[in-house]
């Protein structure tokens, strides 16, 4: 509708400028009504959420840097130490004092904010290159992964949810019970061998060597995530649906002589939709440790696979960056969790307390 | 009354299954038809067979008695775990929730931190960074997880203060010690104990997730996330590596899965009785 409205307020509608312009402050104000909407949580609690995810950032990190500092392994050897090469003392010394790794635990905690909030996240070992470059190396395949497998696990599992609770106790919602127990015993990593075996071994189906992000190279790692995620999260949309079923105003409703179909869609399913968003924010959590267990699988040239390698030659650098890396992405997702939250609750919003 | 005893029902028959797992882990040494360290390099890699029900590895290892001895390896280290982090994470809940004050805001300041982040991640970092062996696997998973007991123990903890049962025992002059170990934790150990054995099946996987990616338990050990890392290695000549240590990890976690529900089930409507 306010497509049309758009271009009717264009007297010239072939003057391709003006309609460009219209349209698009059409949707700057829309988006802008949409964000004023939004402000979703209120002052005080977004300044105490924000200062809660600094805490966390300083928190883990810190954790993290202690855990170089306890950590057996000595990165300058593994660092020079290529194959059988014996390298002098003098040479690990002088690595380690240009590293700054002879330095004090505050010091070089210190010296890696300062290059933090330059934007500088250090140098990699391993790789020989900014931190920062070798996460954007890796964060495409991560990304793609990820994304993809989320997307096919709310494909099957949300209506597998739905069917399950409006068929309770029945067939539909035994088998897919079933499938979901199952699921939840299973380790991801072992439902990717055995996918990598049944398909891309023996049937032929996909290819298997990994190293390149291609679609079809995707598949069988985004299926695997997609499995694991889902037979959690189908239990979660039964329950929720479950619940909401069993709510007073679907009683009325029924009562009133609604057709079930225009209940669930109108009723019932918005509300689910609030713990179903919550639990998306924590499954995504998971999905961030899991995608590094299934990119080693599949060897998919991940940031999961780069984090595993750079723990094994204590490229602590990367270590650091990676740890960096998921705190915030997970965080954000929680704060937009949380903001979704109140924008789907008009209850939560501003001025509207009840 | 019906519905009470089938639930009795069938939390004895999944005790018994667990007890049937617990003996495997127990009697492995007497069921295993093999020594599990024991290499035969002619038989690397052999199907399945009479003589090697499950196979063999690339060692030429019998893959029957690695698993059978697996059960004892990653039950130990489940049950360990389960244990420290039940044990350590609601005593400190529990005396946060019951004195508050200084203490009982860091200790939450540090549980949001931990909620905050993603525990997989970390503990791969620090079992990782530690070195992996089977010790450094339980810490890492204790660090990160303790602090949901952490906070299901205070919770409850203050739930329970409110209670007039409490404030007739301040009263009487109860002294704290004496009130938490005679009111307080009696009254919060059936939810925790729930959890906990609710956890079990979560924590067996977790720790097999770390041993395969090599920061858990380190070769020679049999232990089934191990064994599969080194199935993948072979999983063009020789599946079978791979298949059954997944398949005993599938049955453990199910049948210890099935046990924490059907004991919620019976505590529950023990509770609403």
């Amino acid at each position: 509708m306010p497509f049309f409205v758009g271009i009717g307020l264009c007297k010239d509608v072939f003057c391709i400028h003006k309609y460009l312009r219209l349209l698009m402050m059409k949707y700057l104000w829309i988006f802008y009504f949409k964000l004023k909407g939004m402000i979703f949580l209120k002052k005080n609690e977004l300044l105490y959420r924000l200062a809660q995810m600094v805490i966390t950032l300083f928190g883990v990190t810190l954790l993290t840097f202690g855990l170089t500092y306890v950590s057996p392994g000595d990165p300058v050897e593994m660092l020079l130490e290529v194959g059988d090469t014996i390298v002098p003392k003098e040479m690990i010394e002088a690595t380690r004092h240009q590293l700054g790794l002879d330095q004090p635990f505050y010091l070089q905690y210190l010296r890696w904010l300062s290059g933090l909030a330059h934007g500088d996240m250090g140098l990699s070992y391993s790789a020989k290159m900014p931190v920062a470059d070798r996460l954007l190396q890796g964060l495409p395949g991560t990304v793609a992964l990820a994304g993809t497998s989320l997307i096919m696990m709310l494909l099957v599992a949300v209506p597998g949810g739905i069917l399950s609770a409006l068929y309770r106790n029945r067939f539909w919602d035994y088998l897919i019970r079933g499938f979901s127990f199952f699921g939840v015993s299973m380790p991801s990593f072992w439902v990717g061998l055995i996918l990598l075996y049944v398909f891309g071994l023996k049937l032929g189906l996909c290819p298997i060597a990994g190293g390149v992000v291609t679609w079809d190279r995707m598949i069988l790692p985004a299926a695997t995530l997609a499995i694991a995620m889902g037979t959690k999260y189908t239990r979660q949309v039964r329950t929720a649906v479950l619940e909401e079923l069993g709510q007073d105003y679907v009683v009325g409703a029924r009562a009133r002589g609604l057709p079930m179909r225009s209940i669930l869609w109108r009723h019932v399913l918005p509300n689910a939709c609030l713990p179903l968003i919550t639990l998306l924010g924590l499954t995504i959590g998971w999905l961030l440790g899991g995608v590094a267990v299934i990119e080693m699988v599949f060897s998919w040239p991940g940031l999961g696979k780069m984090a595993v390698h750079a723990i094994e030659m204590r490229d602590y650098p990367l270590v650091e960056g990676f740890v960096l890396w998921v705190a915030v992405f997970y965080m954000g997702i929680n704060l937009l969790v949380d903001c979704s939250y109140a924008y789907l609750n008009p209850h939560l919003r501003k001025g509207r307390t009840h | 009354m019906k519905n009470l005893t089938d639930d009795k029902k069938l939390f004895y028959f999944y005790t018994i299954l667990v007890l049937l797992i617990l003996s495997v882990a127990v009697f492995a040494p007497e069921l295993a038809p093999y020594n599990p360290f024991d290499a035969n390099m002619k038989e690397s890699l052999t199907a399945p067979s009479t003589a090697h029900w499950f196979g063999t590895d690339k060692l030429g290892r019998d893959c029957l008695t690695r698993i059978l001895y697996g059960t004892q390896t990653s039950l130990m280290m489940t049950i360990f775990l389960v244990a420290l982090i039940t044990v350590v994470g609601t005593l400190v809940g529990v005396l946060a929730g019951y004195f508050g004050g200084r203490m009982d805001m860091l200790l939450m300041r540090f549980a949001d931190m931990m909620l905050a982040f993603p525990g997989i991640v970390l503990a791969i970092a620090i079992a990782g960074m530690m070195g992996g062996s089977v010790a450094n696997t339980i810490l890492a998973l204790a660090v990160v997880s303790w602090t949901k007991y952490a906070r299901l123990g205070r919770s409850l903890t203050l739930k329970i203060r409110e209670c007039d049962y409490i404030a007739a025992a301040i009263t009487c002059g109860t002294r704290p010690g004496q009130m938490l170990w005679t009111h307080i934790v009696p009254n919060i150990l059936p939810t925790v104990v729930v959890t906990a054995a609710m956890d079990i099946g979560t924590m067996i996987m977790e720790i097999a997730s770390l041993s395969f990616l090599g920061f858990g338990a380190q070769p020679p050990t049999p232990e089934w996330g191990l064994m599969l890392n080194e199935g993948r290695q072979v999983i063009q000549t020789a599946p079978w590596v791979m298949l059954f240590p997944g398949l005993a990890i599938l049955v453990v976690v199910a049948v210890f899965n099935l046990w924490g529900d059907s004991l919620r089930d019976v505590m529950d409507s023990q509770r609403a009785n």
